[in-house]
C-alpha cells in the first residue's frame, strides 16, 4: 500500500471536519474522492501535504508516518498557479527545484511527450485555461514523489475544456501510470478517470461508501453514454441525496 | 500603435497649452520678470546652455547616487520589516511620521549638523525617496497571492524558498511603482538640498536666478528639472521592462 490514512479526524475548534477517515491508495491506482463543496475535502489534502497536524489519526506513505511534515506529495492544486514571471519551461521545473534541483532536460522531453514543446518560452499569460492546467499537470509529474495529489483540477474550466482535459489525463496517465488521489465533485468525472471511488458526506465528513469502478482501461468517451456508467452515476447521486436527508 | 496615438495625444494637448501660455504673455503684454513667454524661455535656455549644463550635470548626479542610496535603504528596510512583524509594529508609524517632517525645515538643520558636504544632501535625498520604496515594497510582499503561497506550502517549500522564488519576484511590479516615484521625488530632493548650499547643481542656478529677477532663468532650471524626472522615469520603466516577465503591459 503506498498511502494508508487511518481513523483520521481532524478538528477547527469545535467544528468537527474529518471523522473516522479511512483510506487506501496503491501503487499505481487511480482513486477519485468525490464530496459536496465543503465536505472537507480539501483539509483532507492539507492534512497528507502537512500543512497541518491531525487532531487523531495516523498518515502513512510507503509505510512511514508523514503527519505535519511536507514535500512529501506532488501536487496539483484547483487553481493552475502557474507563476506569472516564469515561462512554461521554468514553472514545470519549479516542484523539482523545492524538492531537489531542476532538470531541464527531462522537463523538455515531458513538454516535447505531451505536445506543450511549442509553448516552453511562452509566459503564463498567454495560455488558455486548459493549457495552464496542463503546464500544472506535468509541473506536477516531474517532481519525484510517488503520490500525486490532484485537487479538482479542472472544476475552473468550461464543460469543453473539462472533457478534452480528462481525456488528456487519462493519455498522459495510462502511458506513465502513477499513484494519484482526485478530488473532484463531479460524479461523471470520478467515473470516467477513477479506479476506485470514495464518497465522502457532509461535514463533519466520514466515508460513506468506497465504489470499485468496473469499466476496463483505456477508458473511452463513449462509455459515458452506456447503462452500466448512467446506472453507476444514478446509484451515487442517491447516495449523495440520502446522505443529505439522513445526516 | 494606440499608445502612440495616446502619447500623442499628450504631446498636442502640451503644446496647445504652450500656445496659450504664448498667446496670453504677448496680449496682455506681461513684462519678462514677471512671466516669460515660452519662447523667451527656450531662447534663453539655448542661450546659456553652455553655463546651465554644468549645473544639470552635477544635479543628475547628485539625483542619481542619492535615489540610489535612498531606494537600496528602502528596500532593506522592506525586506527587514516584511520578514520580522514584531519589529514591523514598532518602527512603521516612526516611518510615517518621518515623512511628515517637511524637507524644507528639515534642510537647514542637517546642515547645521553636517556641513555643507555632500552627506547632508544625500540624506535629504534619502529620506524623500526611502519612503514610497519601502511603503510598495512592502504592500507587494504582503498581497502575495494566497493560492500561490498555498502552493508553494503544499509542495514543501521552507520559508526562504518561498521568499525567493515567490514573494520577491512578485513584489517587483510594486517595488518598480515605488521606485518611479521615487525617482521624481529624488529631483525635488536635490534640487531642495542644492539650495541650501552647493556650489553647482540646478538649484544654486534657480536661486542665483531668482534673486537677480532673471525669471526665464527660472523657468529654464523648471523645464530642465521636469526634463530630468522624465528621464528618470523613462529609465527605471526600460529597466522595468528588462526585469519584470510575463505581466500584462498596462500602466
Amino acid at each position: 500500500m503506498l498511502l494508508e490514512i487511518t481513523d483520521l479526524s481532524k478538528n477547527f475548534g469545535a467544528t468537527e471536519v474529518l471523522q473516522h477517515v479511512n483510506l487506501q491508495v496503491a501503487d499505481g491506482e487511480f482513486v477519485a474522492i468525490l464530496g459536496p463543496s465543503g465536505s472537507g475535502k480539501s483539509t483532507l489534502f492539507q492534512l497528507i501535504g502537512g500543512i497541518i497536524t491531525p487532531t487523531a489519526g495516523e498518515i502513512l506513505l510507503n509505510g512511514k508516518a508523514i503527519s505535519g511534515e511536507k514535500g512529501h506529495i506532488s501536487y496539483m492544486p484547483q487553481q493552475a498557479s502557474l507563476f506569472p514571471w516564469r515561462t512554461v519551461l521554468q514553472n514545470v521545473v519549479l516542484a523539482q527545484e523545492i524538492q531537489s534541483k531542476a532538470n531541464y532536460t527531462q522537463a523538455e522531453d515531458w513538454l516535447e511527450r505531451v505536445g506543450l514543446a511549442q509553448f516552453k518560452e511562452a509566459y503564463p499569460i498567454e495560455l488558455s485555461g486548459g493549457m495552464k492546467q496542463r503546464v500544472a499537470f506535468i509541473r506536477a509529474l516531474l517532481s519525484e514523489q510517488n503520490l500525486l495529489c490532484l485537487d479538482e483540477p479542472f472544476s475552473a474550466l468550461d464543460e469543453f475544456t473539462r472533457l478534452d482535459m480528462q481525456n488528456w489525463l487519462l493519455s498522459v496517465w495510462e502511458a506513465h501510470p502513477r499513484s494519484v488521489l482526485f478530488i473532484t465533485h463531479s460524479i461523471e468525472e470520478a467515473i470516467y478517470l477513477a479506479d476506485r471511488i470514495i464518497i465522502l458526506s457532509k461535514r463533519p465528513a466520514h466515508i460513506k461508501e468506497e465504489i470499485k469502478v468496473p469499466f476496463a482501461r483505456p477508458r473511452h468517451p463513449a462509455m459515458l453514454a452506456t447503462a452500466e456508467f448512467i446506472a453507476l452515476k444514478q446509484h451515487i447521486f442517491a447516495q449523495m441525496e440520502t446522505r443529505k436527508t439522513n445526516d | 500603435m494606440h499608445n502612440v496615438m495616446k502619447r500623442g495625444g499628450a504631446v498636442v494637448f502640451l503644446l496647445v497649452l504652450f500656445i496659450i501660455w504664448e498667446a496670453v504673455v504677448w496680449w496682455r503684454d506681461i513684462p519678462m520678470w514677471l512671466l516669460p513667454a515660452p519662447s523667451a524661455i527656450i531662447a534663453e535656455g539655448y542661450r546659456s546652455f553652455g553655463d546651465f549644463s554644468v549645473h544639470i550635470l552635477a544635479t543628475t548626479k547628485l539625483t542619481l547616487l542619492g535615489l540610489t542610496i535612498g531606494a537600496s535603504i528602502g528596500f532593506i528596510i522592506a525586506l527587514l520589516l516584511h520578514r520580522m512583524p514584531l519589529i514591523n509594529q514598532m518602527v512603521y508609524p516612526l516611518l510615517i511620521l518621518s515623512q511628515n517632517v517637511p524637507t524644507i525645515v528639515l534642510a537647514p538643520l542637517l546642515i547645521i549638523w553636517f556641513g555643507f558636504g555632500l552627506l547632508p544632501k544625500l540624506i535629504i535625498i534619502s529620506l524623500v525617496c526611502f519612503f514610497p520604496i519601502v511603503v510598495a515594497m512592502m504592500d507587494g510582499l504582503k498581497n502575495t497571492d494566497p493560492t500561490l503561497k498555498h502552493y508553494m506550502q503544499m509542495i514543501g517549500a521552507n520559508r526562504g524558498q518561498t521568499f525567493w522564488k515567490l514573494e520577491l519576484p512578485y513584489a517587483m511590479p510594486s517595488l518598480f511603482s515605488g521606485l518611479k516615484i521615487a525617482a521624481t521625488y529624488s529631483v525635488m530632493g536635490a534640487v531642495i538640498s542644492e539650495w541650501l548650499g552647493a556650489k553647482q547643481g540646478i538649484g544654486v542656478y534657480m536661486t542665483y536666478a531668482q534673486s537677480s529677477f532673471r525669471i526665464d532663468r527660472v523657468f529654464v532650471a523648471i523645464f530642465a528639472i521636469m526634463l530630468l524626472s522624465m528621464a528618470l522615469f523613462a529609465l527605471i520603466q526600460l529597466i522595468e521592462r528588462m526585469i519584470v516577465k510575463g505581466q500584462t503591459r498596462e500602466v
